[in-house]
């Protein structure tokens, strides 16, 4: 169950093109699973003319130390509603909920596990990391981004993978390229059972499909814009196959982030498919 | 008839002061005058894990069909300066697993619901409210005809007297005549009272006021419309004043007919703004994608501000603003003449 509270901003320092808010979140730390997100409101809660919440995935938490509870958000600032969000300065308050969503699944065995990061979607993946180690899985990871400065998590990826794999696409780190043209290689290298991914659709989309040529799981998370992120807004809706078969128009908040990748439809994402249960017929609606 | 004064923990600074907090729309009493807006709080399990829904005066639930329908494609949302544009296009499980799911959750809860209908056809809505009239636990229908009406090009239902009123008509007659029937209004029509009096004369039991007002947002870097709809429903605090002014227009000409305000409310006092305006309750839509705790916040906001002016039930507030001019010199007491004069 989610946790609504006034957080109290301990530090924001740069990394790379990003930055990295701390935050305390009393209780939070205890609940977060990897790939859990906090949905965090723009200004003051009665008065502000940003009314969406931003939605970022959870990076870390530290569930003792002098501040309590605290959780670590990594933010590109792209817009005004992260900018205030990087303005802050210790000891500001920012209302927060957290933990939101359905987290990355674990294997039960220790299988060999490949994470694959776009840009700051590698986020969530070293905590995901460091909890398929403890349970005895092997651990690759790839991390591509445009440039060398939108790479983020490489040291922390060097320390809790068996092998890590960087691509830009100018070739000013690592490989020139995508990470999928890595990923082939890392994951017949690893022996990858199962493939976790974190970034743009594209990417997600090509991934998904190579974990299912190589017939290794794959678990998706999307980052896909969310007014509410608690899943009364039914904004963040891409088309998802069900158990039965059967596409619905699904909400990312509550029922993703994280989904697996031969569920979701990727090349229609941003339109409703034909055969959607209850898609518009002639006239549309 | 009996007055329930409900005090709400809110655990916070704010004193409970000792308002009858009691809201009525037509024959349905509420404990509270603090409601969920249709479309803004799903079917109330998400907003459940942030306070106890059963203290609201009401849930008012998405707005339902008879079919499933996927509504339409992303984006569906776009910020707008205190406000935001939406296309989400009434997505629903359909009235069968709304029922089985939804209602069913929702009485077992103990909450207070107001079931929100919407069709394409005065047919569908009429197939709703005979389904719904097999119902346990529903307290009022919403009938929501801001829906492009299949038989008319696509014209919305509330954009004319004759076919809202028609709308309005066939749920009523169709409805448990114990259920209140709110017509929810459109503020994008040129005449708002008219269309309010052929609702009110065709049976409706009170008004919502109001719905969505339409917009366009246009991206600067795709230079395309930000929706994949195009046009969407603005809401939030930038079309409070817009609410505040349908309520105005429609209280003057209607005196007595209860009246649910929405639009743009995120604070005790905007309830409050609704309320002297003439709404006889009030929904909280937008604030709670924000601040999904806000409701019970208002409510206690909202009995502050009422007891700082010196009211004591939450009835005697509304349409205050509408009171005769010389009502304000007639409370003033003599001045007490000074005994050194």
């Amino acid at each position: 169950m989610p946790i609504q509270t006034r957080g109290e901003v301990v530090t924001v320092r740069r990394a790379g093109a990003y930055s990295v808010l701390t935050i305390t979140a009393p209780g939070v730390p205890e609940l977060t699973r990897p790939g859990h997100f906090a949905a965090l409101a723009i200004g003051d809660l009665n008065t502000s003319g940003l009314l969406l919440r931003r939605a970022f995935s959870i990076h870390g938490v530290q569930s003792r130390g002098i501040y309590g509870g605290t959780i670590d958000l990594v933010i590109s600032d792209v817009g005004e509603g992260t900018h205030w969000l990087l303005q802050r300065r210790r000891g500001d308050a920012v209302d927060i909920i957290a933990p939101l969503g359905r987290p990355f699944a674990l294997p039960r065995e220790p299988v060999s596990c490949t994470l694959v990061g776009g840009g700051y979607g590698s986020a969530p993946l070293f905590m995901l990391a460091e909890q398929l180690r403890e349970r005895g899985c092997r651990v690759d990871i790839v991390l591509g981004a445009a440039t060398e400065q939108r790479l983020f998590g490489v040291l922390e990826a060097k320390r809790s993978a068996t092998t890590v794999t960087i691509t830009t696409e100018d070739g000013s780190a690592g490989e020139r390229g995508r990470v999928t043209d890595q990923l082939e290689m890392v994951m017949e290298r690893a022996g990858s059972e199962v493939v976790y991914a974190c970034g743009p659709m594209g990417m997600l989309a090509a991934v998904s499909e190579l974990a299912q040529v190589r017939g290794a799981y794959s678990q998706c998370a999307v980052e896909e814009s969310m007014a509410c992120g608690i899943g009364v807004c039914m904004s963040c809706v891409i088309p998802v196959i069900g158990d039965d078969g059967i596409t619905r128009m699904v909400r990312s908040c509550v029922e993703g982030p994280v989904f697996r990748g031969e569920r979701v439809r990727w090349d229609d994402i941003g339109t409703v498919p034909a055969d959607t249960l209850g898609a518009p017929t002639a006239g549309g609606h | 008839m009996t007055r329930a004064v409900v005090r709400f923990d809110t655990g916070g600074d704010l004193p409970a002061p000792n308002v009858d907090m009691t809201a009525t729309l037509s024959t349905f009493e509420m404990p509270s005058p603090i409601l969920t807006a249709s479309g803004c709080a799903a079917a109330g399990r998400e907003l459940d894990q942030f306070f106890d829904i059963t203290r609201l005066g009401a849930m008012v639930t998405k707005s339902i069909m008879m079919e499933p329908r996927s509504g339409r494609a992303t984006p569906r949302i776009a910020e707008t300066p205190s406000g935001m544009l939406n296309s989400i296009g009434l997505q629903g499980p359909g009235v069968h697993a709304f029922l089985e799911q939804d209602l069913a959750w929702l009485r077992e809860r103990g909450a207070r619901v107001i079931v929100s209908i919407a069709g394409g056809t005065t047919q569908e809505y009429e197939d709703l409210a005979k389904i719904l009239r097999t119902q346990e636990g529903i307290d009022a229908i919403e009938v929501n005809i801001s829906c492009p009406n299949v038989a008319d090009r696509g014209q919305v239902f509330a954009c004319r007297a004759d076919s809202a009123a028609g709308v309005v008509a066939s749920v009523r007659r169709s409805s448990d005549p114990s259920i209140p029937i709110l017509a929810k209004l459109s503020p994008d029509v040129t005449d708002l009272a008219t269309i309010a009096v052929a609702c009110e004369r065709a049976g409706a039991d009170g008004l919502t006021l109001i719905n969505t007002t339409l917009g366009v947002v246009v991206d600067t870097d795709t230079m395309r419309p930000a929706l994949a709809g195009i046009t969407g429903g603005l809401s939030g605090p930038a079309i409070k004043p817009i609410a505040v002014r349908c309520i105005w227009q429609v209280r003057e000409v209607l005196p007595d007919i209860p009246i649910l305000g929405v639009g743009g409310v995120r604070s005790g006092l905007d309830a409050l703004e609704l309320i002297l305006a003439g709404a006889n309750a009030v929904s909280v839509g937008t604030t709670v994608f924000r601040d999904p705790s806000a409701p019970l916040r208002i409510h206690t906001e909202l009995a502050v501000a009422l007891a700082a002016r010196g009211f004591e039930r939450l009835s005697d507030a509304v349409s205050f603003a509408h009171r005769e001019p010389d009502l304000d010199a007639v409370e003033v007491d003599e001045p007490e003449v000074p005994e050194w004069l």
